[in-house]
């Protein structure tokens, strides 16, 4: 459903992501693991279409159609979900309306009616239970003063409610306690399903002893370096990063000799 | 990384059109003979007229102020017209006789004025180029005592109460603008509720300028006796012309002992074209004098209007009474706003609430300017400011100007400020979850606004947020 190919993005002058390629096919669910500043990050903004990032070169497509093309707004109404490393506090505006103005616009993508306030209370009330989270969260301001876990709870929340057919989780169980971790894992877990594909970046293998991952990327430097099956991820976890950072550079420095022969 | 809140487009001001329908107007210029004409016309008694002319003789004393951080082309005060009103064969009798052209125009403003189509529960005078065309559910109010009418028939019909409480908030000497309005002033709304009388409805006038090239001045005065309680609502539209047009309009509350008037605006005047031309010179002087533990609260939101100039105020005659002032600012293109309040704190243990939030988007110009004094007598007096600017983009501005006067030591005052910017994260976020850039843009201004929506009546929070949305259309690209 999703084919990035040989994918350049860049902040400024400074080039993060220096050609990825990656297939997601239905259903199955990618770890994106690495080493801090190796681009994992970048690459879940760039896919849902931050305008910080530069996209300098590749493609990606997206059940056919060319991704780079949408708007941000697009993408989320086409079914693609980021789940935000740092959730975004907005004053003033409640989880409710925010969340059924959400739902709502999606709906209208898909050509479904609009929902209205008593009904959406039906719907949400149920995701509710899926992340552990109360009703009056629902009243508070969006992410005003929630805690680190709350907020993560909060972007799961939105994921249950708004149904994407691509998630991708970025750094979900960062600053996230081991009881908060699993809850957000289980809540992740009962959306698995057969349409809907996952993309989950963390720097731990600790995130994936509960979100099991069908494959493994290891990200360096803005390139995979590195792809397996979950097994990759306790082999991380045993050996850090560094054995495959290492030989990537070793690996490029042949390169530059050969070049320059 | 301000691409994506930088380019500007126009917005749609559906208010913009003009009624075709004959007006009796008099020719421009202002001399003692335009003033009797009207007060003529008018079919005034003679301390009208008298007051009228003594205004006009202070005014020609007067010089027009120019202190407020705005700017614009002198007026020349003798190329408007002073009067104009839709033409009329008799007076008339009931909304039935109301030109079919102007119900129309009210009609599509939403403000139906027919009374089987009439907004449940607001009574509303239609105010047509400064004439009153129609007031709703007299007979209902009239039942409990309470006088709404057009200014015009109140001076007619209840000189004593008019005659009492003109001028006995804001006098005709008390600024430029006011003196001007006290010597041509052609009509307003009037409200009088009667001691320890509740509203059983929401007051409402809605003010439509039509004609081209003629000044509006309408005037307010709404009278609670003591104990009572009043809800009034005011809106405003404007056809979009290419001249500046001044509105320099004069309001006063004044509520006795025990009294609490709630006066509300949502100001929509044409504010001219994304180039600045055009648009509404909004004028306006508007107080309220607070006996023995009365209360008044303002609460405005600008959207419209080229120029804004306009400081909604209290004076805390009374021990115990209560003031507050809510207000959301909106300026995009090249819109400038000068405003603000006054808390006069003169009787004791009174307490005053200032909460002013400023939007500034495309090249606009937004400044709070406050006054908050507190008299030596003023023993135990409270004020709580709190007075926040957001910023859409890079080419506007956001001003403030506190002024606080403390002369006796027991008072509390506290004065607080913030100014943010929409954060290109903030609508990235939103857009991620499926919003246009403009649906962000005013969800988050929705958002920063909610202090000030809260006081509004339910039906005109939908109407300011809405218009809010309308008014930084195309402020994000």
């Amino acid at each position: 459903m999703l084919d990035i190919k040989n994918l350049k993005a860049s902040v400024g002058e400074k080039e993060i992501l220096k050609g990825i390629s990656l297939s997601i096919g239905r259903g199955e669910v990618h770890a994106i693991m690495g080493p801090n500043g190796s681009g994992k990050s970048t690459l879940a903004q760039v896919l849902a279409g931050n305008p910080a990032f530069d996209v300098t070169g590749g493609s990606v497509s997206y059940d056919g159609r060319d991704l780079l093309d949408m708007e941000p707004e697009e993408r989320a109404q086409q079914g693609i979900f980021l789940a935000f490393q740092y959730p975004i506090e907005i004053p003033g505006v409640s989880n409710a309306y925010f969340l059924r103005s959400a739902y709502n616009e999606i709906r209208k993508a898909r050509g479904e009616d609009e929902v209205d306030p008593m009904e959406f209370v039906g719907i949400v009330e149920q995701k509710l239970k899926l992340v552990d989270m109360d009703a009056d969260m629902l009243n508070r301001s969006v992410n005003m003063g929630f805690s680190g876990g709350e907020k993560k709870r909060n972007e799961i929340l939105q994921l249950a409610v708004l149904e994407p057919r691509l998630a991708i989780l970025d750094e979900t169980d960062s600053g996230l306690d081991i009881d908060a971790l699993r809850t957000v894992a289980d809540g992740v877990n009962k959306l698995r399903d057969t349409s809907r594909s996952f993309i989950v970046v963390t720097h731990y293998q600790r995130l994936l002893n509960y979100i099991v991952p069908d494959f493994v990327h290891v990200l360096a430097n803005g390139r995979i370096v590195k792809s397996g099956d979950k097994r990759l991820a306790l082999e991380l976890e045993e050996k850090g990063y560094d054995w495959l950072v290492d030989d990537v550079a070793s690996a490029r420095a042949g390169a530059a000799i050969v070049g320059a022969r | 990384m301000s691409s994506q809140i930088d380019s500007l487009i126009t917005r749609d001001y559906a208010a913009g059109f003009v009624t075709e329908i004959e007006q009796d107007t008099l020719p421009p210029g202002l001399d003692e003979d335009v003033i009797r004409e009207i007060s003529r016309r008018k079919h005034e008694p003679p301390f009208m007229l008298e007051w009228r002319l003594k205004a006009y003789r202070r005014w020609l004393t007067m010089k027009e102020p120019h202190w407020p951080n705005v700017h614009y082309e002198p007026i020349d005060y003798q190329a408007a017209s002073y009067f104009s009103a839709p033409k009329t064969k008799k007076p008339l009798g009931s909304l039935d006789e109301v030109d079919p052209e102007i119900l129309k125009t009210y009609q599509k403003l939403g403000i139906p004025l027919t009374e089987q189509k009439l907004l449940a529960g607001v009574a509303v005078d239609a105010i047509f180029d400064s004439v009153s065309v129609g007031t709703t559910f007299r007979d209902e109010l009239a039942k409990h005592g309470i006088i709404f009418c057009s200014f015009g028939e109140a001076v007619r019909e209840h000189p004593d109460l008019v005659e009492k409480y003109l001028g006995s908030v804001v006098p005709y000497s008390d600024n430029f603008f006011a003196a001007l309005n006290s010597a041509v002033f052609s009509d307003g709304s009037f409200c009088y509720v009667p001691k320890g009388v509740r509203c059983p409805m929401e007051l409402s006038t809605y003010f439509r300028i039509n004609a081209a090239d003629t000044g509006q001045f309408e005037r307010t005065l709404i009278v609670a006796d003591e104990g009572a309680y009043v809800s009034y609502l005011e809106g405003c539209t404007a056809p979009r012309r290419d001249t500046n047009q001044l509105h320099a309009a004069v309001v006063e509350l004044v509520a006795l002992k025990g009294a609490t008037v709630k006066y509300s605006t949502v100001q929509n005047w044409y504010a001219g074209d994304k180039d600045g031309k055009g648009g509404i010179y909004n004028f306006v002087t508007k107080r309220g004098k607070a006996y023995e533990s009365a209360k008044i609260s303002w609460t405005q939101v600008e959207t419209g209007s080229a120029i804004t100039w306009k400081y909604p105020s209290v004076i805390l005659q009374g021990d115990n009474s209560v003031g507050e002032f809510y207000s959301v600012a909106v300026v995009n293109n090249k819109q400038q706003a000068d405003t603000g309040t006054k808390m006069i704190h003169v009787g004791k243990n009174t307490k005053s609430n200032i909460v002013s939030k400023g939007i500034s988007a495309g090249e606009g110009n937004n400044s709070y300017r406050g006054r908050v004094f507190v008299s030596p007598k003023a023993e135990g007096a409270r004020n709580y400011t709190q007075c926040d600017s957001m910023l859409v983009g890079n080419r506007c501005g956001a001003h403030t100007f506190p002024y606080i006067e403390v002369a006796n030591n027991t008072a509390i005052v506290e004065h607080e400020a913030s100014t943010s910017k929409i954060g290109e994260d903030q609508i990235f976020y939103l857009k991620q979850r499926g919003l246009s850039a403009e649906q962000a843009v005013s969800m988050i201004v929705s958002g920063f606004c909610k202090e000030v929506f809260k006081e509004l009546p339910m039906e005109f929070a939908l109407e300011a947020q809405q218009l809010l949305g309308i008014t930084l259309e195309g402020s994000v690209g």
